[in-house]
């Protein structure tokens, strides 16, 4: 029995490297100034998704939503064995928070057929961990969140290990499902040599529009149109242009969307600075270390 | 989502598995007790299981003034369908202005599910909350709004987080962030039993086999903690933290370095990932002070580091500052301990 894998997956600030200024004046994110990566726990959820195709059959759908660059981790996930990647990108999308993009999700998932869809359990740059959640309540699917292991599925019928933080819990549930992948759950495959190959020339609309542009400086924008709907036409006939859809195309109520769809708001945004009131430098000696000890229990703190 | 209502009263969700309170909920309630009383408004607890009602008196004890009390053989087990469906009712019913519950795994799976079928907001994994007044950039003035405050883009800011407009203002909030309330035994309270239907239907999981077991250190209690990182260098020198903490009656602590190295049990992380601890002496040993840690220690009373490198972040935040070989540093610490007799009962980490 074949099932059908959608997976959502989204670029990211590497928030472990984070160099010069990272975040705008108003509060937001400067994505710019930060290498961007595939948010690690969305690659344990492909590799799910790629596990089931590998033994049940079917195929695995990656839908990622931000701005036209985030077509790189598109490019990634078919180097790995995605059949298929979806770019969800429209001015009208940002600032959305939570609620609001996984409304924007949902509409997206929607138009398509699915069995499973995966998530990783938490983007790196928000750590939230609330899309999977919010996306399995729009979609009116069951949620199992914090897989760490998927332990059999058949017939319809899926049952995966979760972390409950003190230990752990075996569900089982009918499909279709939603489910957040952790770290723990599998070791992410790496990109196949051959299909790296294929799909380095795949690009989204958004891609060779901006490609034409640069090859055709002068040219107006009617034969800028004309040469990019040429261009698209030739990678869809090679399987290689990679779908571009806004809200108009997934049908998304633009009042569930972007700021106007978000309810939470930034009030104030303070980089961290943590200090210490007084400080003292100890000697490493004997006498250093009994000193400071006797000042410890003086103060009551050790007995 | 429901209007802004000033009268609305702030709810804890109180998590419960197999008729046992968990700790955060009853930590929320020295927060929210404070957020009630600053708004004039009842602070109360959300209760589901089904048969919990003698939990009811716990919550009073530790400061809520109602507890509503939904008691159904199908809410026994936690599942976010049921346990949603229940709070959903609840919510559009009393209309509290603020909902907060754990970021346990169950409140992280929890609550956005809750969310989003209000449609109301959620900040994930608040580190404070605090009532405050917020401008809008086209001048409008909203008073009184909770400030959902949390750790953002890997601990290196802090954001503040509000919702003006779609209300209840919902958040999770971090285990341990605030401290315990002392129970006030001659508390009392009020019991709003409500009725649920809830069928097999809302039943979307079967939970076929659940392991927990008890973590192997409680370092929320500690007093004294010492704690390795990645500098300690191998797992058999972690033996020199065991050591150090043995003879102070501390409980033993690490990285999530330390603890990536394989050279303790993540049940002995602290930090973003781990846990958050606040005791009265936290000695530092080998730790750099990624800020991703700071975030799970620096509200301890005093915090002495040793580290080779003068120029290690964890010497932002020490109160003692020792920068040397902590292989000859912690076993004088040891020896003056031992010489002094500055002996503590072993009663942290058990």
């Amino acid at each position: 029995m074949a099932y059908n894998c959608v997976v959502l997956v989204k670029q990211v600030p590497d928030t472990k490297r984070i160099t010069g200024k990272a975040m705008n004046d108003d509060g937001t994110v400067n994505r710019s100034a930060l290498p961007a990566i595939f948010n690690p726990e969305d690659l344990n959820a492909l590799e799910m998704a790629l596990e089931i195709k590998d033994k049940s059959g079917g195929n695995v759908t990656v839908i990622t939503m931000g701005l036209p660059a985030a077509a790189t981790v598109l490019r990634d996930a078919l180097y790995r064995g995605a059949d298929e990647a979806i770019l969800i990108t429209d001015a009208r999308a940002a600032a959305s928070d939570t609620l609001a993009t996984s409304y924007i999700l949902s509409c997206a998932v929607k138009q398509l057929k699915y069995d499973i869809v995966l998530c990783g359990r938490q983007a790196i740059d928000g750590d939230t961990a609330q899309v999977g959640p919010q996306l399995a309540e729009k979609l009116g699917l069951p949620q199992i969140t914090y897989v760490e292991k998927l332990i059999d599925i058949k017939d319809h019928t899926i049952i995966a290990q979760r972390n409950i933080g003190n230990g752990w819990q075996k569900v089982k549930t009918q499909l279709p499902v939603l489910m957040t992948v952790t770290a723990e759950a599998n070791e992410p495959r790496v990109a196949a040599a051959k299909k790296m190959m294929k799909y380095k020339a795949a690009l989204t609309p958004a891609d060779v529009s901006q490609q034409v542009k640069s090859e055709n400086p002068d040219a107006v924008a009617s034969e800028l149109n004309e040469l990019s709907s040429l261009k698209c036409r030739e990678l869809e006939n090679k399987g290689l242009l990679i779908k571009q859809w806004n809200l108009d195309y997934i049908k998304a109520d633009l009042n569930w969307c972007g700021r106007n769809g978000s309810p939470t708001k930034v009030h104030r945004i303070q980089s961290v600075v943590l200090a210490a009131k007084e400080s003292k430098n100890i000697e490493p000696t004997d006498a250093g270390l009994t000193d400071m000890l006797h000042e410890l229990i003086d103060d009551k703190i050790i007995a | 989502m429901i209007d802004v209502n000033r009268q609305g009263e702030v709810w804890v969700f109180a998590e419960q598995h197999r008729g046992r309170l968990e700790d955060t909920p009853l930590e929320l309630m020295s927060k929210g007790r404070h957020l009630a009383d600053i708004l004039q408004v009842q602070l109360s607890a959300v209760l589901l299981g089904a048969q919990v009602k003698p939990l009811a008196a716990k919550l009073f004890q530790h400061g809520a003034d109602k507890v509503y009390l939904v008691e159904h053989p199908l809410l026994e087990h936690y599942q976010p369908n049921s346990y949603a469906k229940v709070i959903f009712e609840l919510v559009h019913k009393y209309k509290p202005q603020i909902v907060v519950y754990g970021a346990t795994a169950t409140g992280r799976d929890l609550a956005p599910r809750i969310a989003s079928a209000i449609k109301a907001g959620l900040t994930a994994d608040c580190t404070d909350l605090q009532i405050g007044d917020h401008k809008t950039t086209n001048g409008e003035l909203h008073k009184n709004l909770l400030f959902q405050i949390r750790p953002a883009f890997g601990g290196n800011i802090i954001a503040t987080i509000i919702n003006f407009d779609r209300w209840p203002q919902m958040a999770t909030v971090r285990e341990a962030v605030f401290p315990m309330p002392t129970p006030d035994t001659t508390r009392k309270g009020q019991i709003i039993e409500e009725k649920t239907e809830l069928s097999q239907a809302d039943l979307a999981l079967e939970i076929l086999e659940e392991h927990t077991r008890p973590k192997k250190v409680n370092l929320k209690a500690a007093r004294l903690i010492v704690a390795g990182g990645a500098g300690v260098g191998s797992k058999e020198n972690f033996r020199l933290i065991w050591d150090l903490a043995n003879c102070l009656g501390a409980a033993p602590a690490a990285t999530r370095a330390a603890v990536d190295l394989g050279y303790i049990d993540h049940d002995h992380q602290v930090g973003q990932t781990g846990t958050t601890v606040r005791p009265s002496l936290y000695i530092a040993v080998g730790i750099s002070g990624a800020i991703q840690h700071q975030a799970g220690m620096s509200q301890s009373q005093k915090i002495v580091a040793i580290n080779n490198d003068p120029q290690a972040p964890i010497f932002d935040v020490a109160h003692y500052k020792i920068v040397g070989n902590l292989n000859e540093i912690v076993p004088k610490m040891i020896k003056a301990i031992k010489e002094k007799s500055f002996k503590e009962p072993a009663t942290a980490g058990k």
